[in-house]
């Protein structure tokens, strides 16, 4: 038995471009693929991403995550499929074009520059500036206030924005980052693991400026690796294996088990448990790893290896 | 004092912000570390020589100054930007010697050969930047080749045209009057002849603090040096920033070397050898950090200035000058490690 996947078509019929009132998702990817030579990251990848929602992207370390963000905030093109934005195909050649449609990306570990000032990082690469030819300079009081009260907005009260970024801990920059994304009107945000180096708290912090984001209408993707930091915040998730999508489930459908037997596949826990018994290891770690199997068989999840990729 | 400041404008301030008074203030700065050595230096120089505080020998050391200060400025930003160029030695030669035998040997208007000479100079920084670039590979290597590529092509080109090791007297050609009077006569002030060069020095170091601080141009090139990748992922045109470094820094070799060339009217070609190190010296005395995204224009300034001290001072104070590279060794090393310590106590200072 297998939870519900997502019919794309069907996914339309809900959503209405307010503009044009037709079907249409903010972005979208048809089976999509990518290799690098003869080594294939991504094959035949299937999502869409709308206002007001959260899309976790979900899979192991070589899953194809980044390649997959990678593709949509034009650092890398896509060989296969078609990506589309607001029902328009696009391939994009540089960064640059992703920012220019409205899709920005916050990098897990190249978010900001650390010896930069915060409000100079805030506005790199859209720099406020007056004056008119070459005596154009930067409008920095602007600037430093705009950082401030933006940051204030999404409830991350800064001492000094004139202090190197890199100063800052590591889920301040991620937050000031997200905070430089909604204000430069993006309507796509990309967050690439954006809790993985983080402790637990600070996770927490990151994940409500995931809740703020998707609450001012943007259309979130959040890439991450662990289920329990997707599933309170997402409304649609894909899984991704060995750069095949292997699930694509709507919220409504699946719950935090399956989500986290899907992941971690039933097989290879119950063979992790095994490895574990032979060796006399901890009992605990045994019992838990059992428990997570027993869990897991309950789900009712199949092998992960069974193909079921979504149509579109 | 900062205290009743403090408590009087509760808006502004965040209380958490501890008031760091000027002095910290301007230890936070990355130039501060040159700054006292050149203190330091002028003080002890001006202690042992008697002449070392003259008007006229003080201009003296200004010119000194500035014919390391002009390059400083474009290679400090290059370094800001992440990059270091070791071809600008010879660089300033192969421009000198472009508008010298252009103009000789077509006999034409001394002008333009210097213009000429304007267009290969930007466009050695152009291919140095495009080159790295398309190859990815470390500035190092790819300037490197570039210098000793330049250096066998301003010996064998020299030999080819002139048929000597130094290119051909051009004081008589038309034009050579007026280029002179603009790249290499001085200014009278108060009784002292000030190179025009301190002043084209000067104009540079203004022009690219302002460029570096205050605009568009001047945030990218923090970002590209501190770090390329973030930089491109939010937008910034990395290519294009790293290749327009490297020729702001062929136009500063296009203006010495032009200097060079009408100060005298003929250029040795094998000249500049190893200037690069006195560039790059400069910058890093002035706090500019070797692995970018840290530093300041001024502060090329004051390490091309302490370089003019010490080589000018070593004079007046009546030394044998072959200590010269020993004192400027030194003071690299004291210099940057002062800027080492300067740097942590500033940062460990903030409230």
């Amino acid at each position: 038995m297998n939870a519900k996947q997502i019919d794309q078509q069907q996914l339309l019929k809900d959503e209405k471009d307010p503009l044009t009132h037709t079907p249409v998702h903010l972005l979208s990817l048809e089976n999509v693929g990518k290799h690098y030579g003869n080594i294939v990251a991504l094959t035949d990848v299937t999502m869409a991403v709308d206002n007001g929602r959260v899309t976790c992207v979900l899979g192991d370390n070589g899953a194809g995550k980044s390649t997959l963000i990678k593709i949509i905030a034009g650092l890398h093109q896509h060989d296969e499929g078609i990506l589309h934005i607001m029902g328009e195909e696009r391939k994009f050649t540089s960064p640059r074009d992703a920012l220019d449609v409205g899709i920005a990306t916050v990098y897990q570990d190249l978010a900001v520059v650390p010896l930069m000032p915060i409000w100079r990082n805030f506005f790199l690469g859209s720099e406020l500036t007056t004056g008119v030819g070459p005596f154009k300079k930067l409008d920095v009081q602007k600037m430093k206030d705009i950082t401030k009260k933006e940051l204030a907005d999404m409830g991350i009260d800064l001492r000094d924005v004139e202090q190197p970024i890199g100063q800052l801990s590591g889920g301040e920059r991620q937050c000031v980052a997200i905070a430089r994304a909604v204000y430069f009107g993006a309507k796509v945000l990309i967050l690439d693991e954006p809790t993985a180096a983080l402790g637990v708290k600070q996770s927490g912090v990151v994940l409500r400026y995931i809740l703020q984001a998707r609450d001012r209408g943007l259309g979130v993707i959040f890439i991450t690796h662990n289920p329990h930091h997707a599933f309170p915040v997402g409304d649609r998730f894909l899984l991704l294996k060995r750069g095949r999508s292997i699930g694509y489930y709507d919220k409504k459908d699946i719950t935090l088990d399956e989500l986290t037997a899907q992941m971690a596949g039933g097989a290879e826990l119950a063979e992790l448990a095994h490895e574990l018994e032979q060796l006399g290891g901890h009992g605990d770690i045994v019992k838990e790893v059992q428990a997570e199997v027993a869990g897991t068989e309950n789900a009712g999840a199949t092998d992960a290896g069974t193909p079921n990729r979504v149509r579109a | 004092m900062t205290m009743t400041q403090t408590i009087t404008k509760p808006a502004v301030t965040d209380e958490r912000v501890g008031k760091r008074n000027p002095l910290q203030k301007l230890l936070g700065r990355p130039e501060v570390g040159a700054l006292v050595g050149a203190i330091v230096l002028f003080v002890f120089f001006a202690s042992v020589s008697q002449t070392f505080t003259q008007p006229n020998a003080f201009a003296t050391v200004l010119y000194g100054s500035s014919t390391i200060g002009i390059m400083a400025v474009g290679v400090s930003l290059l370094m800001i930007g992440g990059e270091f160029d070791l071809s600008t030695g010879v660089a300033v030669i192969s421009s000198a010697l472009t508008a010298s035998m252009f103009s000789w040997y077509f006999s034409m208007n001394v002008w333009v050969g210097v213009i000429l000479a304007l267009v290969v100079s930007l466009g050695i920084g152009f291919i140095n930047g495009w080159i790295l670039m398309k190859t990815k590979l470390p500035s190092f290597i790819v300037t490197l080749a570039t210098f000793l590529m330049l250096t066998g092509l301003n010996l064998g080109l020299t030999r080819m045209i002139s048929g000597g090791v130094s290119s051909p007297s051009i004081s008589s050609m038309d034009g050579y009057q007026a280029a002179r009077a603009i790249f290499a006569s001085s200014v009278n002030i108060a009784g002292v002849d000030v190179n025009n060069t301190v002043f084209i020095w000067t104009a540079l170091v203004a022009v690219a603090s302002w460029v570096l601080l205050r605009t568009k141009v001047g945030n990218w090139i923090f970002a590209v040096g501190g770090d390329a990748n973030a930089a491109r992922a939010v937008g910034v045109p990395v290519k294009a920033t790293k290749i327009g470094l490297f020729m702001a820094v062929g136009f500063c070799g296009w203006i010495l070397g032009m200097h060079n060339l009408f100060a005298f009217d003929a250029v040795q070609s094998g000249e500049g050898v190893g200037n690069e190190f006195l560039y790059i010296i400069a910058a890093v005395i002035g706090g500019c950090l070797l692995t970018g995204g840290y530093g300041s224009a001024v502060g090329g300034a004051i390490g091309a200035f302490i370089f003019g001290m010490a080589n000018k001072g070593i004079v007046y104070a009546q030394w044998n000058p072959d200590w010269f590279k020993f004192f400027l060794g030194l003071m690299l090393l004291l210099a940057t490690i002062v800027n080492l310590i300067v740097k942590r106590r500033a940062d460990a200072s903030k409230g």
